[in-house]
């Protein structure tokens, strides 16, 4: 894992490295400006987001961490047979309980 | 003609009988490396070619057709024409964060290779957890595309950015539990483990129509995970210019650009392996003359024929849906395929438990 983060680092690096004794460099002071379409930007950007945003990646930390505790379940799912059944079951019927409730509050609908 | 399985046994034994123990490892480390970038770049020239002759007929038109053989040196070219174009930095940007970005990302999709089945005992990095470590791994990229968005300092970054982040953090969850129904199958976590299984007959065929729906689940979850048309929400180039990564020209683009395309053979490679059963060839039944000719094609063949199958299904997707407005496809996601896959989850469990697959 160490090699290829390494790996990685190489790549990019040397790319970059490569393309900046390569590529021929001037300097002016439209060049730095942001690329907004030609038309003057106006403020900057890093601004009050909308909140949309926020609620869906606040649902998705329930259902991913929901996602890793399925993991060790699933491995032994077969071996335990019906207990392994009942349990999912529980577990999904939970879920979809809060699932349903963000559903409810409107934290699915888009602005 | 020696199989690559062959091939890296000879080399091992080669460096440990020629070397003492550590530079053999370390020898071995360094023509593990140079096999990596090697297969990245190429990857990525093939894929990007690939792209633009499947488009060109999808439409009836030639492609590119100059540059080298009937147009294959095309990519080459563009590559060295990014190479020697000036990589801007804009003046209002982050600049720490903004040169980060493009490391971030590729060495995520670099992460990725190591787990991955090429051939027949031909893989990295066989590690027992290998499923929940391409679903860890692959959750990193997000943070190197906020990272490209916020940076820049404009406006259509900043929306493409946030945009590919809520698509691909919620049809991660889909894709998750697409794989999760596998691995109830199979009943392991390790990537070789999951293709032994698969030695009587691909999941896909195994599994009863539970299997068919995640397949159909998993390709649409991964061809939204890697922004891909008719999900390409973040880079909707007619709206957004090019999404998060406006601001980047040069060779920073071109690792943007390179890591796309690797995310795209990556995902389509996993689905391969849990699926279409990895470097296994296909048999039927107990036709034994027509199995044995499927043995005799390599097993890296099999592999490579069914990844770029998938990839050429996915290309096949962007010519034939139009895209999607970001509500839709939230509303897609959270409202269709999530209480689906959750279902979905339920049948196949209940299939394993009682043993209805063959």
């Amino acid at each position: 894992m160490i090699l290829l983060i390494l790996c990685g680092i190489a790549f990019a690096g040397g790319g970059i490295m490569l393309s900046n004794v390569l590529a021929r460099s001037t300097k002016n002071k439209v060049k730095g400006e942001a690329y907004e379409c030609g038309v003057p930007t106006i403020g900057k950007s890093w601004i009050q987001f909308n909140v949309g945003y926020y609620l869906f990646a606040l649902l998705f930390l329930i259902f991913d961490v929901e996602l890793v505790f399925l993991y060790p379940w699933a491995v032994v799912a077969k071996q335990s047979g019906w207990i392994a059944f009942v349990e999912i079951l529980i577990f999904l019927f939970i879920l979809f309980l809060g699932f349903l409730y963000a559903h409810k509050k409107g934290a699915l609908k888009w602005m | 003609m020696p199989s690559l399985e062959e091939i890296s046994k000879s080399v091992h034994d080669l460096l440990t009988t020629a070397l003492p123990p550590v530079m053999a490892l370390l020898t071995g480390f360094l023509i593990a490396g140079l096999l990596v970038i090697g297969l990245f770049t190429v990857l990525g020239l093939v894929l990007v070619f690939m792209e633009r002759k499947v488009s060109a007929y999808m439409q009836i038109r030639v492609g590119p057709n100059r540059v080298g053989f009937k147009g294959t040196a095309q990519t080459l070219a563009d590559t060295l024409k990014l190479v020697l174009k000036e990589g801007l930095t804009p003046s209002g940007s982050d600049k720490f964060l903004f040169n980060l970005a493009p490391f971030l990302v590729l060495i995520t999709s670099m992460l990725l290779m190591a787990p991955i089945p090429f051939a027949r005992n031909f893989q990295m990095w066989d590690l027992n957890i290998g499923v929940l470590y391409i679903t860890a791994i692959s959750s990193i990229s997000v943070i190197g595309i906020l990272m490209a968005g916020w940076s820049s300092n404009n406006k259509y970054s900043l929306l493409g950015a946030m945009r590919s982040g809520a698509q691909i953090v919620s049809y991660e969850l889909s894709a998750g539990m697409a794989i999760l129904t596998v691995v109830v199958l199979s009943g392991s976590l390790k990537i070789s483990d999951i293709i032994l299984s698969q030695q009587n007959g691909w999941w896909i065929f195994k599994g009863h129509i539970p299997v068919i729906i995640s397949f159909v689940i998993f390709i649409i979850a991964v061809t939204a995970e890697t922004n891909r048309a008719p999900f390409d929400m973040a880079e909707a180039e007619s709206e957004l210019t090019a999404g998060f990564h406006t601001e980047y020209s040069g060779m920073k683009f071109a690792l943007f650009f390179l890591a796309e395309y690797v995310n795209i053979f990556i995902v389509c490679a996993i689905g391969a392996v849990l699926f279409l059963g990895g470097w296994m060839p296909f048999h039927i039944g107990s036709w034994g003359a027509f199995n044995r000719v499927m043995d005799y094609i390599p097993s890296s063949v099999w592999f490579m024929s069914k990844t770029f199958f998938l990839i050429f299904v996915i290309m096949w997707f962007r010519w034939t849906f139009p895209r999607l407005r970001i509500d839709q496809l939230l509303n897609l996601e959270w409202k269709y395929l999530l209480p689906i896959s959750l279902f979905n989850l339920l049948l196949v469990t209940l299939v394993a438990i009682m043993g209805w697959y063959f």
